[in-house]
């Protein structure tokens, strides 16, 4: 994603700085950005919560609505991820319906969410085949400054953590909206590391500034599986370069360690 | 919910294949006589059309870039290639593929030689039976060099799923739909890089390395094919001279 034109000076600035093992901002090659969280920011969502990533920011909310399952998973309930990337979170981002980007964010973190059965979407069934809870994350994003999908993983993760569901009551066909709230079933705690190639080093977390140059990255999902084993829940490569086997295994095992240092700073709302 | 075995117990597929064996594979380059380039593939019952354009000059100007050309493509099914029909309308789903397939092609390509261009591709699937961006990037390809465009190498995409614990080459729309991951990969054979990678579903670490050896051969494999098929058309039109 080109945001802005960089001078070729910062580019090989950058470049070089990584081939001995730093970055532009101070950071060590393997460093995240400081990570604030907020959770139930909102009252109107059913869960809430900000994320900064450095100074990347993003808010995400959970709204839930009662719906049709689809035809082939009649018993269970509907996640739905959709992102906006606002005009007055970057200088480049215009107004209308999201772009490949924002699409391709809201489908890697709604992956992420779901091949890493973040929520169990049987218990979010009413009435099989006619009525179950789908759940809306939507996300927004305020401050593009590199990484957005990361800090939009982590936002959905947690809006999702403190959620409320209303409890019902089916009486035959219908389904009665009850005023008392549940916390949502979430089960798993799926985590994205995004990873940047620059020149042959691997940067985890990208800045803008990095993303601007990088050849490519690797956005990677972990979750701790009931075998309490690290799971890859989803991958997705992403910009104009390649890579190698070995970057793509070293990565892997960058995001794995990392996954588990973002894992343990969540708070666990609700639970 | 109830479903059919997709492994039989001597480790045959639905369709009577081993785990990691790719469906038959059929090319045909130069099927399209509007486009600059086009080519057709069949992977097993998947079927695509690709047609490129290119490098010409791109509309709106402001977009050019000075010192490369910009690469499009599009990638979109057929109301009628799958079973319950698609409405023509991109969805979400077809921008992020456009997106990767993009992506996936872009390394292959010296833009640095048309500044100001672009080259447009487009991917058509017509029948729609699991790993159809494989397909869409593995012929692309083929159009891209038949439209003479100079590529640091051909670009070869398969997927790798895993289907009732055993991981499977060459992903067909049941073992899409009822297994429990999917991966599909890309890579440039001979420069050994991988171009695209994606995965949703569950692997461990040591089932993500394996399936990423079975991805490498089974490119390896779509790449041999892609090779005897420029080589036979390329003669065939010397021939006819």
């Amino acid at each position: 994603m080109t945001i802005s034109p960089i001078p070729s000076l910062k580019k090989k600035q950058i470049y070089e700085l990584a081939e001995s093992g730093k970055r532009i901002d101070g950071r060590g090659l393997i460093d995240m950005r400081k990570i604030e969280i907020n959770t139930n920011i909102l009252d109107k969502a059913e869960g809430s919560a900000s994320v900064k990533l450095g100074d990347t920011y993003v808010i995400a909310g959970v709204k839930f609505e009662i719906s049709e399952p689809f035809p082939d998973i009649p018993d269970e309930g509907i996640l739905s991820v959709t992102a906006e990337f606002l005009p007055l979170a970057s200088p480049l981002f215009e107004a209308g319906p999201p772009d490949e980007n924002a699409i391709e964010l809201a489908r890697v973190v709604d992956r992420a969410l779901r091949g890493g059965k973040a929520i169990n979407t049987k218990k979010l069934c009413l009435i099989p085949g006619k009525k179950v809870w789908t759940v809306w994350v939507d996300i927004f994003v305020f401050d593009h400054c590199g990484n957005l999908i990361d800090a939009s993983a982590l936002a959905s993760l947690c809006a999702l953590l403190t959620a409320k569901i209303p409890k019902t009551e089916v009486i035959g066909n219908e389904v009665k909206i009850l005023d008392e709230y549940e916390p949502l079933p979430i089960e798993s705690l799926p985590i994205i590391v995004t990873i940047a190639k620059i020149g042959d080093k691997l940067l985890v977390d990208p800045s803008l500034e990095e993303e601007e140059v990088m050849d490519c990255r690797i956005s990677i999902a972990f979750v701790e599986g009931k075998d309490k084993q690290e799971h890859i829940c989803a991958i997705q490569k992403g910009g104009r370069g390649s890579f190698s086997y070995e970057e793509i295994l070293r990565a892997v095992e960058i995001a794995k360690v990392k996954s588990q240092e973002i894992r343990k700073i969540i708070p666990c709302g609700g639970k | 919910m109830e479903r059919k075995k997709l492994i039989s117990d001597d480790g045959r597929r639905l369709d009577g294949r081993r785990l990691d064996e790719i469906r038959p594979i059929k090319f045909k380059i130069g099927v399209l006589k509007n486009a600059d380039g086009s080519a057709y593939m069949e992977l097993g019952k998947t079927k695509v059309i690709v047609g490129v354009f290119g490098p010409r000059e791109l509309h709106p100007k402001h977009l050019a870039v000075p010192d490369k050309c910009i690469i499009q493509a599009r990638y979109h099914m057929a109301p009628f290639s799958v079973k319950e029909r698609k409405p023509p309308a991109p969805t979400r789903r077809e921008i992020e593929l456009s997106k990767v397939i993009r992506e996936a092609l872009e390394p292959a390509i010296f833009v640095e030689l048309f500044p100001r261009t672009t080259i447009e591709i487009y991917a058509e699937v017509i029948q729609a039976d699991g790993s159809t961006r494989c397909a869409a990037i593995s012929a692309a390809s083929l159009a891209l060099a038949d439209a003479g465009i100079p590529m640091r190498d051909l670009v070869a995409s398969i997927a790798v799923a895993k289907v009732d614990g055993h991981l499977v080459l060459d992903v067909m729309d049941e073992e899409d739909k009822y297994g429990s991951s999917d991966m599909p990969v890309a890579m440039m054979p001979s420069k050994n890089v991988i171009t695209l990678l994606q995965m949703d579903g569950m692997l461990t670490y040591e089932e993500f390395k394996k399936s990423l050896e079975l991805a490498k051969k089974g490119c390896m494999e779509v790449y041999m094919k892609q090779k005897e098929a420029l080589e036979s058309y390329f003669k065939n039109i010397k021939e006819e001279k």
